[in-house]
């Protein structure tokens, strides 16, 4: 690992100043992604600004029902809260999917949302990587691309971003709230906030230098208890999405008032399946419409050489996800 | 930290003088270091040691132990950070390099082996130790963030030479073959049964709006929890079986048809 200077940060505003002065600074919150790429040296910061001693840690209910979850609290906790577990099922469920217990004790709900992604030709130095090195070009575009993208991929860049936690955090509809350098704040909804990797892969989200995520706050919602975070991944457990799927659904009766639905595994940023939302709204919620649905969602992806396979998994992905979801509560496995 | 070295006995002189004479004041004065450990070590395997066999035994054993430690300067190391954290209950303060893992510096720094380095990159669990009294990967935890914290490993488990009840478990059940994940699998564990009394739930746990405390794990509960720490062995089953017996307190069987 590179040499690189330790600083503590007291407050949020302090943190934000210490990185304006210093564009090869990065914040260091769980580390467990920035430490490892550090030690592969993908990531070279001169300094880290340790965020550690930060009170951005709460779990706050708001007024309206909705949620705030500080930048700075654990996955783990976030997860266990009861606030979440009893109104935000479908955000533990999709936390629990992610990783394991040691890193998600470890991992920051505001870390979480700035993962890198682990494609492996990103993480070998010895490779081209437009993300890590912009302008040396794509070793996944013609090599194994298995767990690559599948919507939304450029010339530039193919690789998937990986996070569960954010997947469902699409499908709920929550705004980043964000500390700019001069210490304003902006408010910057999820579906924004990734970016595709167009021509400028190296670009993860919309955050600029020196910006810091301070909460992510979550509206209320009507599909607690209709609501489902389906993973599939080449091990049970502790492995990366091939395809996720986090679906909500609004009933009344058998009728859908309203379907929310998000896909991990497949593009540069959770992948919003606006098609399916479109097509279940208003129709009965039976399988032969989620097959439908499933359809409708997948038309427009666009498999590479090893990939095809994620748009009939995705498919049947998606068909699971719904069926738990309207079971809801009931579903046993 | 304690600098005062522990003295050598009759044979470890008698082994230092003939074999090391040079460093053998250094080592009266100031103590066993890694450096006298390491060369100690390589003549052992030379087969060198033959008429030094008790000296040899005694200087192995104690290995490079806490408080026998050299202490770095803030101006020998180029981004030095102070630490000064609790370690199995024990104040401990260091002069860290800010890229120190805090499993380099249990293994490195503090002589506290039992924390194994497998893969480094927070894929196997083999380095997973409690601090402030959760489950973490001390691989992937910078020590200049652990100011403060209470960190406890393998080592810090047993009290007053009983061991922990997992301990006993995963020694009844062969909860493993060649060892290298178990510290890592313990320590586990060991968090898992706090985890589980709080009511924790998992990505296995049927319905997560309902709550509950002291939860017990069936075996597709613990095979969850647990998959933070990969054996190659493939001592799964046994592994399974101990925390069962450790959290119920019953003995139990190995179930070789459900994981």
């Amino acid at each position: 690992m590179r040499p690189f200077k330790f600083t503590p940060a007291g407050t949020a505003a302090a943190a934000v100043r210490l990185l304006t002065t210093n564009t090869k600074a990065k914040y260091l919150a769980g580390g467990t992604n920035i430490i490892d790429l550090m030690k592969e040296d993908v990531e070279r910061p001169n300094e880290l600004v340790d965020l550690g001693e930060l009170s951005l840690t709460e779990i706050i209910p708001l007024v309206n029902g909705g949620i705030s979850l500080g930048a700075l609290g654990k996955n783990t906790d976030a997860a266990n809260s009861p606030l979440v577990r009893k109104n935000f099922p479908l955000l533990s469920k999709a936390i629990l999917a992610g990783a394991s217990a040691q890193i998600r004790n470890m991992a920051t709900n505001g870390g979480n949302l700035l993962q890198r992604t682990r494609c492996s030709y990103f993480y070998d130095v010895a490779m081209p990587c437009n993300k890590r090195e912009p302008g040396t070009g794509c070793a996944a575009l013609q090599g194994i691309n298995r767990m690559h993208a599948i919507f939304g991929c450029s010339d530039a860049c193919v690789a998937v971003y990986p996070s569960d936690m954010a997947v469902a955090l699409m499908a709920l509809d929550a705004q980043i709230k964000v500390m700019q350098p001069g210490g304003t704040e902006r408010a910057v909804p999820i579906q924004d906030f990734h970016r595709l990797p167009g021509d400028q892969p190296e670009k993860d989200n919309v955050l600029n230098h020196g910006e810091l995520i301070t909460e992510i706050e979550i509206p209320v919602n009507a599909f607690a208890g209709h609501s489902a975070y389906v993973k599939v991944r080449d091990r049970n457990s502790y492995a990366f999405a091939l395809v996720s799927v986090a679906a909500g659904l609004v009933l009344q009766g058998n009728q859908i008032t309203s379907a929310h639905l998000a896909m991990g595994g497949v593009a540069h940023k959770p992948w919003r399946l606006s098609e399916a939302e479109a097509f279940l709204k208003g129709k009965a919620a039976t399988t032969s419409n989620f097959n439908l649905a499933a359809e409708a969602a997948m038309r427009t992806a666009k498999p590479l050489t090893h990939n095809q396979f994620k748009i009939e998994l995705g498919k049947r992905t998606i068909i699971s996800a719904l069926e738990q979801a309207l079971k809801g509560d009931s579903y046993t496995g | 930290m304690n600098n005062k070295p522990t003295p050598l006995t009759e044979e470890e002189q008698r082994l230092f003088g003939d074999l090391m004479p040079e460093e053998l004041e250094e080592i009266i004065h100031t103590g066993l270091k890694r450096r006298h450990f390491m060369k100690l070590v390589g003549l052992a395997s030379a087969g060198l040691l033959a008429g030094h066999l008790i000296g040899a035994e005694q200087a192995l054993a104690r290995g490079v132990a806490l408080g026998e430690i050299e202490d770095l300067s803030a101006t020998a190391i180029e981004n030095g950070v102070q630490v000064s954290f609790k370690v199995n209950a024990s104040p401990t303060k260091v002069m860290v390099d800010s890229r120190m893992t805090l499993l380099d510096t249990l293994r490195e720094r503090l002589g506290l082996t039992g924390s194994k380095k497998g893969c480094d990159h927070g894929q196997c669990g083999a380095c997973t130790v409690i601090v402030n009294g959760n489950r973490v990967l001390s691989c992937l935890t910078l020590a200049a963030t652990c100011q403060g914290k209470s960190v406890i490993t393998i080592e810090g488990l047993a009290k007053d030479q009983v061991l922990n009840p997992m301990q006993e478990a995963f020694l009844k059940h062969d909860g493993f073959q060649c060892g290298f994940c178990t510290s890592g699998q313990i320590c586990s564990a060991v968090a898992l049964m706090k985890e589980a009394k709080e009511g924790q739930v998992s990505y296995v746990t049927a319905n997560v709006r309902q709550t509950q405390a002291s939860l017990i794990l069936n075996d597709e509960e613990i095979a969850e929890r647990m998959s933070g720490n990969i054996c190659r062995c493939g001592a799964y089953p046994n592994i399974v079986a101990a925390i069962k017996e450790a959290q119920t307190g019953k003995s139990v069987e190995q179930n070789w048809l459900t994981i």
